[in-house]
């Protein structure tokens, strides 16, 4: 278990004063000038060197991303987006980032804007989040206030300005140029890549797009030294983690744990286990709606970390673990997800758009024991026709728990057809 | 509710908030405020968006009016008819539904005595079902107006729905003895903060 003196958001349940007062005890703003003036090269190796992997489900690099920005700065200034788009289902770790430690998220930002020659970050928060808006906004006009963001940021000469810009209610947003169309006013659909948004990205400029988390843990990696973070977890799967824990558990929880922390432990730790104990566990999503379901017996021994998620063909994702005990419908809640993609898909390519509405259909076709075996080939077959033939990975996202659906419990499917086992209620 | 203005003009109030907004994005950027412009004339409007309040903000940022239509349709949060005072918003993504979000919805429909997507005849209430809102560790939840209402069972709704009506604030957040996201009863990780977390705790329950 991660010990406290290693965790990094030492204020995530708001209990102590989330503002600057507060943030300046726990040492935030610590001396941020000499962070910077560790210089551009040192900064994004020190993060490269910590294995941080992006925090918002895809899990790329941090500092890596960071590297495909210009050199230098050409006649277009160079942007960082903050996704803080938070709508992944079972994911609300950024949301706690947000409300009660919002001052690593603004220093992190100064720091990678330096980094990456940027002179503004643009954060985009969903809407829904309005009181965490309120939130950040405040200890945002607490940083330009007290010249720790502005004209001459903590006294480094380095101009930089943050910005909120708040969502409106479309999940699509979280994908990275949907989100960059997004803030320019448009319609949330994506952009077929290259150009990659270093290149080409909001209005036409270099921009870099991280996960709230990413950046908010990236003071701590400078103060700390890259060598600490990735001397947590294992490697290629460092640091440390927020978990989202929700669903069938005794106490849900959100909780900041090492990278490679056994499901298992997490649960029992953590979320008060499984109710009615372990053996009464079905299945968990362990990384967001996106990725697909796990058995208990994978779930008795897998470690929540990207590699050894993906080895079982599942995925880290957002780490927001969704635990399903042997009470639930698992059709119906696999279902539930299709009807969320169809609802969510931007409508922009063909395969998602008819897809996601015709995987739907026939999952409640499924559901309600209406479907042969064959009509289970068929609709595995059509998710494959989906995935990976759409310009974003909404069109993945909806197939693939449908795929671990069928995966794992195909007998359960033909027996509802065969009329043996009848759908019964969630709880 | 409210009827459909013939014409819409921001207030002196909004004018100042909107030009504020614009001053976000760089020069001859002011397409992206498109988003916050419509949810400023939204609120400025009871909630939502009459055609004329699209074609106004389309005026105030220079675009075509369609392409401001394109995005007030686009996006879940603009209304694009009346809405009730209170827009009570239940999520049923699957963390809630696991939890029991069918009875958060059922208390609602009983209590209100309306279907989703309807509005109580005296303009009060509007229930909708909405996607996963980000507070699945508070799970069920719903949303009302700016707020977050979370650990629910339906006591705790129809307790919710019943100070609203009587012009009360409701307690926002978590229903149960959690301040926030914490495990209830008792810290498991930044334990020397469970004194602190009990006189929230207790503090917030007296509130």
């Amino acid at each position: 278990m991660l010990k406290d003196q290693d965790r990094i958001f030492t204020n995530i349940y708001g209990l102590e004063d989330p503002f600057l007062g507060g943030a300046r005890k726990r040492g935030d703003w610590d001396n941020t000038k000499k962070l910077i003036e560790l210089g551009r090269e040192t900064i994004i190796d020190q993060v490269k060197g910590s294995g941080l992997r992006g925090r918002g489900g895809a899990g790329f690099s941090t500092g890596m991303k960071w590297s495909f920005m210009p050199k230098e700065v050409g006649e277009r200034p160079h942007y960082l987006v903050i996704n803080a788009d938070e709508g992944e289902p079972g994911t609300c770790k950024d949301r706690e980032i947000m409300r009660n430690d919002p001052h690593k998220l603004i220093e992190g930002a100064l720091i990678a804007c330096f980094a990456m020659q940027a002179h503004a970050a643009y954060c985009y928060v969903r809407g829904e989040f309005y009181r965490e808006t309120e939130a950040l906004q405040r200890a945002v006009d607490e940083a330009y206030e007290n010249g720790l963001i502005g004209e001459n940021a903590c006294g480094t000469g380095w101009k930089f300005d943050f910005y909120i810009h708040r969502g409106m209610g479309a999940y699509i947003c979280g994908e990275e140029s949907a989100l960059i169309e997004s803030l320019e006013g448009k319609k949330g659909q994506p952009r077929l890549k290259p150009p990659f948004p270093a290149n080409v990205g909001v209005w036409g400029c270099p921009t870099t797009v991280n996960n709230v988390e990413s950046i908010a843990v990236v003071p701590e990696i400078l103060r700390r030294g890259a060598e600490w973070f990735a001397g947590l977890g294992r490697e290629n799967n460092t640091g440390t983690k927020l978990f989202n824990i929700s669903g069938h558990v005794n106490k849900p929880c959100t909780v900041e744990e090492e990278m490679g922390i056994p499901l298992k432990e997490l649960i029992e730790k953590h979320a008060g286990g499984v109710r009615g104990g372990w053996d009464n566990l079905l299945a968990v999503i362990p990384g967001g709606a996106s990725v697909p379901l796990l058995t208990q017996d994978i779930c008795s021994t897998v470690l929540m970390d990207f590699d050894s998620l993906k080895e079982q063909k599942s995925g880290l994702g957002t780490a927001a673990v969704m635990v399903m005990d042997k009470s639930t419908d698992v059709i119906r809640a696999i279902t539930r997800l299709s009807r969320f993609y169809m609802h969510e898909s931007c409508g922009q390519c063909t395969p998602c758009r008819e897809g996601s509405g015709w995987m739907w259909r026939m999952m409640e076709r499924i559901c309600a024991g209406d479907a042969t075996p064959a009509e289970i080939d068929l609709l595995a077959e059509v998710t494959k026709q989906v995935e990976g033939h759409t310009i974003c990975a909404l069109g993945d996202a909806a197939a693939w728990p449908i795929q671990g659906l069928i995966r794992h419990f195909r007998p359960l499917m033909e027996e509802r057809g065969a009329g043996g086992q009848q759908p019964v209620a969630a709880e | 509710m409210s009827d459909a203005p013939e014409t819409f003009e921001f207030t002196a109030e909004n004018k100042a908030k909107a030009d504020a907004v614009i001053a976000k994005y760089p020069e001859g950027r002011q397409r992206s405020a498109v988003m916050p412009l419509l949810d400023i004339a939204q609120r400025q409007n009871g909630g939502w968006l009459p055609m004329p309040a699209i074609e106004y903000v389309a005026d105030y940022l220079d675009m075509p009016a369609i392409r401001v239509l394109e995005v007030a349709t686009f996006y879940t949060m603009y209304n694009l008819k009346p809405i009730g005072k209170h827009f009570v918003q239940v999520c049923t993504n699957l963390p809630c539904w696991l939890n029991g979000s069918d009875n958060i919805m059922h208390a609602c429909h009983s209590h209100l005595g309306i279907k989703t997507g309807e509005t109580t005849e005296d303009g009060e209430f509007t229930v909708v079902e909405a996607e996963c809102l980000g507070a699945c560790v508070n799970a069920p939840m719903m949303q009302i107006n700016d707020d977050y209402y979370e650990d629910l069972d339906s006591e705790a709704t129809k307790r919710i729905l019943d100070e609203l009506r009587a012009g009360k604030q409701p307690k926002t957040g978590s229903q149960l003895e959690r301040y926030t996201c914490e495990p209830l009863g008792g810290l498991t990780s930044l334990t020397h903060q469970e004194e602190l977390r009990a006189q929230k705790v207790s503090e917030k329950g007296d509130n």
